[in-house]
């Protein structure tokens, strides 16, 4: 039995009388890619900032490295690296500074971040960018310097939401490659998308339909269950009947 | 014509349903009205005095009765000694101490000079200030009572915001600098916010690549504000003269044309920021800079110009809102009439003309 | 003559440092759909802003249904419909106000051109007189093509209409330009999403500034210079990471459940690939040869024409 780093046992959190997270249970194991889909406004923002303890559910039960989301949120940031789309790092602080800061956040020694630094400049290729703004870097570039700027710390767990909106195909790939690098060294990947071929490219996905799981399983199995010949087709047939959707 | 019509609704809809919008557009003047007429005013009434007499003469004792029935000072009658002074103020039973020495009135009558030994407390330095005043221009007009015809030992300096305010009500200055001051916050600052959130949801672009013309846009985003500001100023004008009393000496019409005519000096300036800003921050904090805090600082409202270093007397002869606030103080509380103040509306003309030919100028039919 | 028109357009921003748009050309047809493909900082925006009139080009010349984009920008102004990459319509006014606005605004009224957005603008009419801003992401991005559509543009200019919407709501965005373009209106639409391409007439896969190819989206697979495979096996990235250390395998990338590779030169064949993995230990591996799709050409010629586009700034 693997080691379960984020547990949810009927997570619910209610605005008034809307249900965003409508009783949702799941485990992820320690090193899985977990994917985290579902349509505008079906509740994965909400739940995703539950989880990494910037929003305190209304009932139900989760902990994350195995902390409590009630009670342990300062622990469960600790452990944790986030990275998404819209905000991801300090465009006008150079690629060095951004490293050293988020380090420093994370109390990694200064030494510490100075040896993890000069491997991580090395192995992205940009050692001759470390004094150039992170505002003047192609958006790939950013987008790979913020993924492993948010597991520099080396957490236990990675959130990345949306990471590869508008990224060309290439380097959306190479995102991946970071991805899959992250998750056999050990650290959960959490991630968001919308791009449905990168659903396949998880070990197992959770596709929500207006604030439920109504679907967790391997996309492999998914694709059978729904008689699906893509993921498209999967999270489709699920999506198309939703109620609510938001953005 | 009429796309100009559905654009100034729509701009009313803004302002409408926005209640932060609201508020600031209508609570604030009234908060303003009631805070610097009520609360910020450095006028000070009831002050708590007492009085040390060591001479106990007749003199003294007219002095302390003529301060007695000013209605700025209430006189405690047990006169505690020395130590006890820095008591009462630390438990706030005295501002001030007034201490004659021995021989006060005699020194006075055969010298021709006593001294009168004033102590305030200094922790609130205004009224202090203000009181030192008082006091002084009592004891000097019971000097001049007691000895008619006699040159004086020292000058008086009468605090010139008394001038034109014989009843002592201390509000009066604050009218003109509160309509300087919220006509702007309107103005300028909603205005350019107002243009600046269009662009920032992208509906700039619809705007620009719409057949209305894109001057239009500015004009039609000015107006609303423009009635709105009027509508502000005759609600500063309601308040003053009914909460706080202050009649309108001058003209009204006057008035109104002169306030309109810096209500449009604000709404260029507002363009003029909304033109080189992309974010309703930056408009804001644009506004807050440029207008706002030049106008606090230099009109003289809140602070006497005429204890400001020179050069900050210089640099307030280029704030438009110094000359309205000069304007409406000649109106409003003094009675004159256009042929004393032509000159100060020449002037706040030359600058709203040139606020206007830049914001107009500035603004481009594309973006960037 | 063609509706669109960019003729060696070249845009830079920030005095000439960075480069939006280089030396772009092509043409857009009369009644076509037609897609500009490519990623964030594309040039996408750029360009329609240069065919919208809201931006200036610096070299080159644009016309829109034959007017110049610089000279002619009013009678441009007249005749387009414009729904911007960030466009949020006025969130504080209801569905009518807001329709009603741009309908006026444009000089036209909603019933004068109802029967253009009737299909689209029925969906939403029950929320009528709710604010935009409470609408639903699909509800809104309805909303504001109704808005672009009010007053019978001639052509219709959508930048990135889909981004961060979900797939449900991006196919019925898809299903509603099919029947726009069959009322005879030109549609330019711009999409970082490879699979959308396939759903335009005619494409235009753009990175960094540069056009990489213009075409059918059949005709840009055809392209497609060398056979293509697909294979897979148990453990996509295992293979995946086999495959790039493989000497007679060109390319390999993951494409969902399966890797789509080139090989180095046609005399090396996919058995041999084959029976080099499953010496490796791969388990379940099947391949076959495929049709290569949009995103296939888009990575090949992305990176044939990598060395000349890699850094262009200044």
């Amino acid at each position: 039995m693997a080691e379960k780093v984020i547990v949810c046992k009927e997570l619910t959190k209610r605005f008034g009388d809307f249900y965003a997270v409508n009783k949702i249970s799941f485990a992820v194991n320690k090193g899985e890619i977990f994917g985290f889909l579902g349509a505008n406004g079906a509740g994965k923002t909400t739940a995703m900032r539950i989880l990494c303890g910037l929003s305190h559910p209304s009932s139900g039960e989760a902990q994350v490295a195995g902390y409590d989301v009630y009670r342990q949120a300062e622990s469960i940031k600790k452990n944790i690296g986030y990275m998404s789309q819209k905000f991801s790092l300090y465009e006008n602080l150079t690629v060095a500074e951004n490293i050293e800061f988020f380090g420093g956040v994370y109390r990694v020694p200064a030494a510490e971040i100075q040896k993890r630094s000069d491997a991580l400049l090395q192995k992205l290729g940009l050692t001759g960018e470390a004094k150039k703004l992170v505002g003047a870097l192609p958006l790939g570039w950013k987008q790979k310097l913020a993924f492993s700027v948010a597991i520099f710390h080396r957490p236990r767990i990675v959130f990345l939401d949306e990471p590869t909106g508008g990224v060309d195909p290439v380097t959306r790939r190479q995102f991946w490659d970071m991805i899959y690098e992250a998750a056999a060294s050990g650290i959960t990947v959490f991630v968001t998308t919308h791009y449905m071929d990168e659903a396949e490219y998880c070990d197992r996905v959770t596709i929500m339909v207006d604030g439920k799981v109504e679907a967790l399983d391997a996309p492999s199995r998914l694709k059978a269950q729904f008689n699906a010949n893509n993921m498209d087709e999967v999270f489709y047939q699920l999506a198309r009947g939703a109620k609510r959707s938001g953005d | 014509m009429k796309q100009f019509f559905a654009f100034i609704r729509k701009e009313f809809f803004h302002v409408f349903r926005d209640r932060r919008t609201l508020l600031i557009m209508f609570g604030l003047p009234v908060a303003q009205i009631v805070l610097f007429g009520f609360a910020l005013t450095s006028e000070v009434k009831d002050i708590t005095l007492t009085v040390i007499d060591q001479s106990h003469d007749v003199n003294s004792q007219q002095l302390v009765s003529k301060i007695k029935s000013s209605s700025y000072f209430v006189v405690s009658e047990a006169a505690p000694g020395f130590n006890d002074i820095a008591g009462a103020f630390k438990n706030g039973t005295a501002k001030c101490a007034l201490i004659f020495p021995a021989n006060f009135g005699s020194d006075l009558q055969h010298r021709g000079r006593a001294p009168l030994q004033i102590i305030t407390d200094g922790s609130d330095p205004n009224t202090a200030k203000t009181v030192v005043n008082y006091l002084t221009a009592i004891t000097t007009a019971y000097q001049q009572e007691i000895n008619p015809g006699k040159p004086l030992p020292y000058l008086i300096i009468p605090e010139p915001r008394m001038l034109y305010n014989e009843e002592g009500n201390g509000s009066l200055n604050f009218i003109p600098g509160v309509m300087a001051l919220v006509l702007m916050i309107v103005c300028t600052a909603l205005t350019s916010v107002s243009v600046v959130r269009e662009k920032e949801l992208g509906t700039m672009e619809i705007l620009l690549v719409s057949p209305f013309r894109p001057l239009m846009v500015l004009i039609a985003k000015a107006i609303p504000y423009l009635i709105l500001s009027l509508l502000n100023f005759i609600l500063i004008l309601v308040l003053a003269v009914f909460v706080l009393n202050v009649g309108i000496k001058g003209s009204i019409v006057l008035l109104f044309l002169e306030s309109m005519l810096f209500i449009i000096t604000c709404l260029s300036f507002g363009l003029m920021i909304s033109n080189t800003t992309n974010s309703q921050q930056t408009a804001l904090l644009l506004s807050m800079m440029g207008m706002m805090i030049p106008t606090m600082i230099f009109t003289g409202f809140m602070f006497p110009l005429e204890n400001m270093p020179g050069v900050f007397q210089v640099i307030a002869n280029l704030v438009p809102s110094h000359w309205y606030f000069l304007i409406i103080k000649a109106v409003m509380l003094k009675g004159l009439g256009f042929k004393y103040i032509w000159k100060e509306t020449l002037v706040l003309l030359g600058m709203t003309l040139l606020l206007l030919t830049i914001a107009l100028k500035n603004f481009k039919t594309r973006l960037s | 003559m063609s509706t669109v028109v960019l003729d060696h357009i070249t845009k830079h921003y920030d005095q000439g440092k960075v480069l939006a748009v280089n030396d772009v050309s092509l043409q857009v047809g009369a009644g076509e759909l037609f897609g500009l493909i490519g990623p964030d900082g594309a040039g996408k925006t750029s360009l329609f802003r240069i065919l919208t009139t809201l931006l200036l080009p610096d070299k080159g010349q644009a016309s829109v249904l034959g007017y110049d984009c610089v000279k002619d920008y009013r009678q441009i102004r007249n005749r387009i419909g414009y729904m911007p990459g960030k466009f949020s319509l006025y969130q504080d006014l209801t569905v009518k106000e807001n329709l009603d606005f741009f309908a006026t605004l444009f000089g036209s009224s909603i019933n004068e051109n109802y029967a253009l957005i009737k299909d689209i603008y029925e969906q939403i009419k029950p929320f009528n007189d709710r604010r935009a801003g409470k609408l639903s992401g699909g509800m809104k991005q309805k909303l504001a093509l109704c808005c672009a559509l009010i007053h019978k543009p001639e052509v219709l200019f959508l930048d990135e209409p889909t981004t961060g919407v979900d797939v449900v709501s991006r196919k019925e965005f898809w299903q509603m330009l099919k029947n726009l373009k069959q009322q005879g209106i030109t549609i330019l639409v711009s999409t970082p999403y490879m699979d959308e391409a396939v759903l335009c007439e005619k494409i235009a896969l753009i990175q960094g500034g540069n056009i990489l190819s213009v075409d059918t989206p059949d005709g840009i697979r055809s392209k497609f210079p060398v056979p293509l495979y697909a294979i897979r096996s148990d453990n996509i990235y295992q293979l995946l990471t086999a495959l790039r250390k493989e000497p007679g395998v060109d390319s390999s990338y993951a494409f969902g459940e399966s890797i789509h590779i080139t090989l180095n030169e046609q005399q090396t064949n996919m058995a041999a690939i084959q029976q080099s993995m499953v010496a490796k230990g791969h388990t379940q591996l099947s391949m076959e040869q495929i049709q290569p799709g949009i995103e296939d050409s888009f990575i090949r010629l992305m990176n044939q024409a990598q060395p000349a586009i890699a850094w262009q700034r200044k």
